[in-house]
């Protein structure tokens, strides 16, 4: 479905990503994991061309790296950025209202459904984003993501900052989105979420892929994280 | 004096929602692209000179609509050819760029039309009084034009808080990159407000014509004072350069009406001074061109961020 070859990427003059090579499955759930600033961020950056890519990137077959963004997203490629971008003056209804891409085609995604899981949500549905708290924003940006069904969702660091029960809950959003068939690519630092959801484990190092493999793997893999994943 | 108070709350009125029609589509631009479009008011003035060529052939209502129509589409050419490929380069290009079109546009205008005021004017009929108070006129027309200026205040207000193009031009205010991955066209919106900007300010120069002069040099009257609003207002807030056009428009129109002197203000709280000399002299008349500017620089003093505004200039 995602066929990512020889992509590099540069910040100026520092040469950030330096030939990742990976793919993915339809219904696929894989795991980006690595220390900070090994070009995680940048590489789903760098697909959705927030970063000029150098290199292949392929969706679904056809190439798709240099496209302006929306263009990819039309595509049918959903990324939730790590700075969870809600829209602060919008209300939390219009927020997921503009992830539609079509408003005469609807998808399998329902405004109402996102707030019946999220009572926080619920209550908060007619003011302003910028009130919500950090957990409930970063509900709001993957669920508004998918509002605009997606058949790839890259989803940049959801639990970073956030209380264990929160981490908990994106966990369970994430486990429902896969079982609706969507594809994830999910970029972490900690191992905790990303081990029990993923079906595979991709691990960046330098900027390049150091590691793949499952969970299991990786768990018997002492010497690769303590080289690559362990503080 | 009740008849000053009434006639230039009016005016001052009137002259605050043409302002208005200027910075709303300045500050619009301004907070989506980051650009300070120098271009504004030669828009505001090529509306006023459409309307008067158009107006000889199609009669003065048709012209009215077409003016707007037209400025916005020489508006999206320059934004999709000229401002989006100088944008790659930053915004000091971007500024030149919109400098030098402000030139562009001035000569072209003395070229075609040439350099004394056109006649430009209203209808006969719209010359007509509205209501005469203490002996003192209203024209139809000003009653005309402060209604244009309402319902346009009303359209844009419904535009953008009501509608999903409003949503996602305020969601691309603040975060244009993710309006682009949820899958919308952010940059043909960008061309889009940039027309729409462009057709207000010409709709400003439309109706504002008639009452001031059309004449080459109307660009370079009213831009700075549109400039100073939005700084007033606050740098892309709309509520902002709403009250700071108000606000600019009837401190000036009664600084105009006004038949008194800085010796007599001072006067007025005891200080006792000859109301006659050099500087004590002065009227408020002839400060009245100035106060759009002493309010810049006191505002950049004392409230960067301006009236409503969340960004320091």
């Amino acid at each position: 479905m995602l066929e990512v070859n020889d992509l590099h990427a540069y910040y100026g003059k520092s040469h950030i990503l330096n030939g990742v090579n990976f793919s993915m499955k339809e219904g696929e759930v894989v795991a980006l994991l690595g220390r900070n600033g090994v070009g995680r961020s940048t590489t789903v950056k760098a697909i959705m061309g927030e970063v000029p890519p150098q290199g292949s990137i392929r969706f679904r077959g056809e190439e798709i790296a240099g496209l302006p963004n929306h263009r990819i997203a039309r595509k049918g490629l959903g990324y939730v950025p790590e700075n969870r971008d809600i829209f602060p003056t919008l209300s939390v209804r219009q927020n997921l209202e503009l992830g539609i891409k079509n408003t005469r085609r609807p998808g399998k995604w329902k405004v109402e459904q996102f707030l019946e899981m999220f009572p926080n949500l619920a209550q908060r549905a007619d003011s302003p984003a910028g009130v919500l708290s950090g957990g409930e924003k970063q509900m709001l940006t993957i669920s508004r993501t998918l509002m605009g069904d997606p058949e790839l969702i890259m989803i940049d660091e959801p639990t970073e900052g956030l209380a264990p029960l929160i981490v908990k809950q994106i966990g369970e959003l994430i486990s429902e989105i896969a079982r609706a068939g969507v594809s994830i690519l999910l970029v972490e630092q900690k191992l905790s979420i990303a081990m029990d959801i993923s079906h595979r484990v991709l691990v960046m190092g330098h900027g390049q892929i150091v590691f793949e493999g499952t969970p299991q793997e990786l768990r018997a893999d002492e010497a690769i994280r303590k080289e690559w994943l362990e503080v | 004096m009740l008849e000053i108070i009434v006639f230039s709350t009016l005016n001052g009125l009137l002259y605050g929602l043409l302002l208005f029609m200027l910075s709303s589509g300045l500050t619009l631009i301004f907070s989506m692209m980051g650009v300070l479009n120098f271009a504004h008011a030669s828009f505001y003035m090529l509306g006023a000179y459409f309307a008067y060529a158009l107006g000889l052939h199609v009669g003065f209502w048709p012209a009215l609509l077409l003016s707007p129509l037209l400025v916005a589409g020489l508006g999206a050419v320059v934004e999709r050819f000229g401002l989006r490929r100088v944008h790659e380069h930053g915004h000091v290009a971007e500024l030149l760029f919109t400098f030098g079109l402000a030139y562009v546009i001035d000569e072209t205008v003395h070229l075609l039309w040439g350099s004394i005021p056109v006649s430009y004017t209203a209808p006969e009929y719209l010359r007509a009084p509205l209501f005469s108070l203490f002996g003192t006129d209203y024209s139809i027309y000003r009653g005309v034009t402060m209604m244009i200026a309402v319902l346009m205040f009303v359209a844009l207000w419904y535009l953008l808080r009501k509608t999903r193009v409003g949503m996602m031009i305020r969601a691309a205010l603040t975060h244009g990159a993710m309006v682009g991955h949820l899958g919308h066209n952010v940059p043909r919106l960008f061309m889009g407000v940039f027309a729409f900007g462009c057709a207000l300010a010409a709709l400003a120069g439309v109706i504002g014509g008639p009452l001031l002069s059309t004449e080459p040099g109307m660009a370079q009257a009213l831009g700075p004072v549109v400039f100073v609003v939005v700084v007033v207002g606050g740098m892309g807030s709309l509520l902002g350069a709403f009250y700071a056009s108000l606000l600019i428009g009837l401190v000036q129109t009664f600084f105009v009406a006004l038949d008194v002197s800085i010796g007599d203000l001072l006067n007025a709280v005891g200080f006792g001074v000859d109301p006659y000399g050099e500087v004590t002299g002065i009227t408020l008349a002839s400060i009245a061109p100035m106060t759009p500017f002493i309010l810049l620089v006191l505002i950049l003093i004392f409230r960067p961020r301006g009236l409503m505004g969340e960004l320091e200039p």
